[in-house]
């Protein structure tokens, strides 16, 4: 038998045994834990605003975001973050805490083979396609609007 | 009378036994399954270390030298230490040799190493250039995870198809000297690739290797599935297993109660390692505890040890290659 | 009050569901999903779609990292307007620059206090 048939063959047969897990608990734990990230947002948010109230919805939303930052960094550092992960998946993958976790988690693991060539050049290993991606995006949507 | 036999399989007509094994497991194996087979289960996977390639190295340098005691042996006795890992440039065999007076040869077959450490080396003893050889192999789950995935802390879920990378070391010596358990033949195996290209799913991949191994091994030495007590594959997993049994029956071969796997046999479902144990350690602290007591008791008298190998790196992985497997099998038995 | 978090809630929790569901479906590796969901949400500011959202869910929308990459096209699209051209490279990173900042002087500092652990599971 020709070879590329017998893989095609054999990676069909592999696809149909993986087993079929329960899937739809996952999509809940995911769900709910997601969604109570962004209410504990929002909880900073307003708690921000009670306590200052001339402050922008805009500068409450950033103060906001760097609280949650810094609470998912220290999480991670903790060795928690990743235990909530294997339970939630998206759910703490998907908030800016995710991101969080995706910088500090290489920080922490790296800082053993240095600071300058550990820890800080592994820092974006998981985190920097995020940043690149964004910003590619971002400057072709700013050349549209600046032709438009 | 020639040592080779049939296509693959080398005969050590010296019959070398093994004398002396010593397995070390870490916290997780050490709740599974095996727990009772185990010589030294750790309570702290670092061993007091900073880094976790130097706790592996560690793990290493605590199999072979009880190893070495439990033989009888002392280090000048050793010939020579036969030793690889999962690690870049097998920096763990080599740097753990640092603490020996023993020459090393280091070898690197991914999780295969086990086998293939116990076939160079009884073939070396067999050809009368050693009297007395150690061979170890190890994984460790922190660093491998860290070399081949992602970074430790990092909250990602991990696909059902995956496997636990071991965390433990085995190493077994072999003699000329007469002993109960004797090495009575190995098959070096071909290297397979059936176009598996998920890295999470090493079992599907190495699969068809075990299977290519095991047939070699049967037809060169004109024996059948059911003359072993026991055959058993190195880190297949769950549905590695699986896959093996359906692709022996495809070729004729039925495996049946006799067959097992070290990686589904390691952990109890309740640990959540979704296809049970991976690594090179996986086979080694099997093998090195419960495989060899079970023989010294008489309980099993013909084993086939196939561990099996998956030769990536994440270079090739990140490239887009497929993965490429080995399996080697060595086999072994009880004589009075 | 409650509504809102409701809101909130309903938001955040589909947009996580979303993610979860393509790692379900194709084993996405973490990586590609926050860059997957960072180009949505920048892709999304720019047909104008995401404010809404953002008004009706207020921190359901924000804090999902769709919301990172809405922040990088909005900075990028107000820069255009005020700077030209050199707006379309100034202000992507200049909205975000308070996230991203955090993220990586908290990752210092978590980095110098902690040694990674193993999984236990």
């Amino acid at each position: 038998m020709d070879i590329e048939e017998r893989n095609k063959k054999y990676n069909e047969y592999v696809q149909a045994k993986i087993p079929k897990t329960k899937n739809f608990p996952t999509l809940i734990y995911a769900f709910v834990v997601g969604g109570l990230i962004c209410c504990i947002g929002q909880g900073i948010m307003d708690l921000l605003m009670l306590i200052f109230p001339t402050m922008s919805v805009e500068s409450a939303t950033a103060w906001m975001l760097i609280v949650i930052i810094f609470v998912a960094s220290l999480l991670t550092g903790l060795g928690i973050y990743d235990r909530i992960g294997v339970f939630a998946g998206a759910g703490s993958i998907v908030p800016i805490t995710g991101f969080s976790n995706s910088i500090t988690s290489p920080a922490v693991e790296f800082k053993r083979e240095g600071i300058i060539f550990g820890l800080c050049a592994k820092m974006f290993t998981v985190a920097g396609p995020v940043i690149v991606n964004g910003v590619a995006v971002s400057i072709v949507i700013g050349l549209i609007y600046l032709f438009l | 009378m020639s040592k080779k036999i049939g296509k693959q399989t080398i005969a050590f007509r010296n019959k070398p036994s093994v004398i002396g094994f010593y397995s070390v497991a870490g916290m997780k194996e050490g709740e599974g399954n095996f727990k009772d087979y185990f010589q030294m289960i750790l309570e702290d996977d670092l061993l007091g270390e900073n880094t976790f390639e130097h706790a592996e190295r560690r793990l290493f340098e605590l199999a072979i030298k009880n190893a070495i005691k439990e033989s009888g042996c002392k280090d000048e006795d050793i010939g020579l230490l036969i030793s690889g890992d999962l690690l870049n440039q097998i920096v763990t065999a080599n740097y753990a040799a640092r603490s020996f007076n023993i020459p090393l040869l280091g070898l690197y077959g991914a999780c295969s190493t086990m086998a293939e450490s116990l076939a160079v080396g009884a073939a070396l003893v067999d050809g009368g250039h050693y009297n007395n050889v150690a061979c170890c192999t190890g994984s460790h789950f922190s660093s491998a995870e860290r070399q081949y995935r992602f970074p430790l802390e990092l909250g990602n879920q991990r696909p059902p198809t995956s496997q636990w990378t071991v965390t433990g070391s085995g190493c077994t010596i072999i003699s000329n000297k007469p002993s109960k358990i004797k090495v009575v033949n190995a098959t070096f195996g071909k290297v397979i690739d059936y176009g598996i290209s998920d890295v999470n799913n090493m079992g599907a991949a190495m699969a068809p290797a075990a299977m290519s191994t095991i047939i070699a091994h049967l037809k060169d030495t004109k024996t059948n599935v059911e003359d072993y007590d026991l055959i058993l594959t190195g880190d297949l997993g769950k549905l590695g297993s699986e896959i093996l049994m359906d692709l022996m029956e495809h070729e004729g071969y039925k495996l049946g109660q006799n067959y097992n796997d070290c990686g589904q046999m390691m952990f109890a479902d309740r640990q959540k390692t979704f296809q049970g144990a991976s690594g090179a350690g996986c086979s080694a602290i099997v093998l090195n505890s419960y495989v060899f007591q079970k023989m010294l008791k008489g309980e099993y008298k013909r084993v086939l040890f196939c561990a099996t190998g998956a030769l990536l790196s994440t270079t090739t992985v990140q490239q887009g290659d497929t993965i490429p497997c080995i399996c080697h099998a060595v086999e072994l038995s009880v004589e009075e | 009050m409650l509504w809102m978090y409701a809101k909130v809630f309903l938001v955040g929790g589909f947009i996580c569901l979303l993610g979860q569901l393509l790692i379900i479906k194709t084993n996405i590796t973490s990586s590609r999903i926050l860059v997957l969901f960072v180009c949505i949400g920048a892709v999304l500011e720019g047909l104008g779609l995401y404010q809404p959202i953002i008004d009706w869910a207020g921190a359901g929308a924000t804090v999902p990292i769709v919301g990172f990459g809405r922040s990088l096209a909005k900075g990028a699209i107000e820069a255009v307007r005020e700077q030209g051209l050199l707006g379309v490279f100034t202000g992507g990173l200049t909205a975000t620059s308070g996230g991203i900042a955090a993220a990586v002087v908290f990752a210092f500092i978590m980095a110098l206090i902690f040694n990674s652990k193993t999984k236990k599971f």
